[in-house]
């Protein structure tokens, strides 16, 4: 990983009250943009990163040196047009790419702050992130966009600001976290937590980090991001590079082998607290229950039109979830639409070359884009 | 755009809320939404078609009319439009009664089964009949209640909801059904339009 890369900061001074009851002030959120802000000041996308996503959407990573996450969908003439649309795209404060996270020293202690960090929840995301607008003089966002996690950003964004996006697109994600969901996140910080490195979250102070178990983190969720058949398609039974078993517990078999490659890359560019601080976030996601109980009251206030996204093959957020948001919006009249896109790529839909969405997204966006 | 579709944007007047359930491509959409300045939004199962209506920049969910209309409150909309749809759902009937739900009012077209040339297809031929309208085999047909003119009119009435507007459509020709005409129009109309409310 290359640290030494100058992250764009902005040090946001006014306070923010956290759904934990802490307040945090004079925090760091790191952000990227792509294309221009024009006079108007009404070309602006917001666009939120999933669990494990940064502020570098798409071009070349400086850290990773790999395309940005979303280079699918962000570039030059692509679906979110940079020639067309000003991108702007933070870490998540609770992340590891420059935003206050875990990784961080406590200004008071001079200790990095580990698991005494602040829980965090989408809301307080959503609420730093808000800064960037007032940052850029941003009024009124042209769109705000982002798939799993970042959807449910989305949500809350617009539930938050209902006047500051004129266009809101949810990707593949839920207004609440399922036991499911909960059930494989807890997998993941629980396979940390077994870790020994992981030192109750104290390992930076003794110079190791809990690689393995942040890597067996990464391959249970990895496997929550694929389909049955798409795996199915691309590794079967196949074996990796032998002939026949070898009657030991080697990666015999390709997906072995795929799974502790991903376990592997992962670890080198991720912090283990962060991830436990951020699927926590996603865990306590529940938009209908901050409005009690009733979902359609967190859009009651917004005439933003909506465009919702779910996948066939998506298991981890299933169409239905999508739709439950769209149903909630029609229950007010609001200005919803919704598509369900064939693909067997699983709820990684999102983030790969799958042109039926990858085409919704560029017309529903340049349409209202013209109707602006 | 074809002749039911502007027969059914003549029954609409300006700046209303409509729903086009089945909506297909979005043709009648666009037209009413760049026409009649109508908040129009699009219900339809196929994902091809969502994918053309979303390339015109029309609203539309992706859905099952007999499911998903269940999420639209009472009278959400002035209109809801229904066309030639009616005899391809399981349950036609719920779906009529859905329609009166959503919409203070609803425009529904059906292919006539009582048409001449269909009556005289089975007469002759012996077979399910084949037109223009109903293109299909009987194996591959999507069309599962085909009904005529005067059953749809005796369903409307059977069930107290109100009959507002009665059409013929035949090529170009538009006229109104009335009780006295019933007969005839029930012969040579390819096509039935009607705008009923609950």
């Amino acid at each position: 990983m290359n640290t030494d890369i100058n992250l764009k900061i902005l040090i946001v001074k006014k306070p923010l009250k956290l759904d934990c009851g802490k307040t945090i002030n004079n925090f760091p959120i790191a952000y990227e943009t792509y294309g221009s802000l024009n006079e108007k000041k009404d070309n602006a996308i917001l666009i939120f990163h999933a669990l494990t996503g940064d502020q570098f959407v798409s071009g070349l990573n400086p850290i990773t040196n790999k395309d940005g996450w979303w280079s699918y969908a962000v570039g030059p003439n692509k679906a979110i047009d940079t020639n067309k649309y000003f991108i702007i795209c933070s870490n998540v404060i609770g992340g590891c790419l420059g935003s206050f996270g875990p990784s961080h020293k406590d200004p008071d202690t001079q200790k990095v702050f580990g698991i005494n960090f602040p829980v965090i929840t989408i809301n307080d995301m959503v609420n730093a992130q808000n800064n960037l607008l007032d940052h850029f003089g941003i009024k009124k966002l042209f769109s705000v966009v982002g798939g799993s996690m970042g959807g449910m950003q989305v949500l809350q964004f617009i539930s938050n600001f209902p006047d500051k996006a004129k266009t809101v697109i949810p990707i593949a994600c839920t207004s609440n976290h399922s036991a499911q969901n909960i059930a494989f996140n807890e997998l993941g910080r629980q396979a940390i937590a077994a870790d020994s490195n992981w030192n109750e979250g104290n390992y930076n102070s003794i110079d190791t980090i809990p690689n393995k178990g942040l890597a067996v983190a990464r391959m249970a969720a990895h496997i929550t991001y694929l389909s049955k058949k798409g795996l199915q398609e691309k590794f079967g039974r196949k074996l990796q590079e032998r002939e026949d078993l070898k009657f030991g517990f080697d990666a015999d078999f390709q997906i072995e082998s795929y799974l502790r490659y991903q376990g592997s890359v992962f670890v080198d560019r991720f912090d283990a607290n962060s991830y436990l601080y951020i699927t926590r976030a996603m865990d306590y996601f529940d938009l209908g229950k901050q409005f009690n109980g009733n979902l359609s009251d967190a859009f009651k206030k917004t005439k933003a039109k909506f465009f919702i996204i779910s996948f066939t093959s998506d298991w981890l957020y299933p169409t239905q979830e999508n739709k439950d948001i769209v149903i909630a919006l029609n229950a007010i009249g609001a200005d919803v639409g919704f598509a369900e896109i064939e693909s067997d790529k699983g709820h990684d839909s999102f983030l790969l070359n799958v042109p039926d969405f990858l085409n919704a997204l560029k017309n529903f966006l340049d349409k209202s884009y013209i109707e602006n | 755009m074809k002749n039911e579709f502007k027969v059914i944007a003549d029954l609409i007047e300006k700046n209303k809320k409509v729903l086009d359930v089945g909506c297909a491509d979005g043709t009648l959409m666009k037209f009413l939404k760049d026409n009649k300045n109508i908040n129009i939004r699009g219900l339809e199962i196929s994902k091809d078609k969502v994918q053309k209506c979303i390339a015109k920049g029309l609203t539309v969910i992706e859905g099952n009319a007999e499911k998903d209309l269940m999420q639209f409150p009472d009278k959400s909309f002035d209109y809801v439009v229904l066309s030639q749809t009616l005899q391809a759902f399981l349950n036609p009937e719920l779906v009529i009664n859905e329609l009166l739900r959503v919409g203070k009012k609803a425009i529904v077209t059906i292919p006539n089964f009582g048409y001449w040339k269909i009556r005289v297809n089975l007469l002759t031929k012996g077979t399910m009949p084949i037109t223009k309208t109903l293109p299909d085999e009987w194996y591959n047909t999507p069309n599962l209640h085909m009904c005529t003119i005067k059953d749809f009119v005796h369903f409307i009435k059977s069930r107290n909801f109100k009959i507002f507007k009665s059409l013929a459509l035949n090529n170009e020709n538009v006229s109104l059904i009335n009780n006295a005409n019933l007969g005839v129009k029930n012969l040579f109309a390819e096509l039935g339009i009607f705008l009923i409310e609950k």
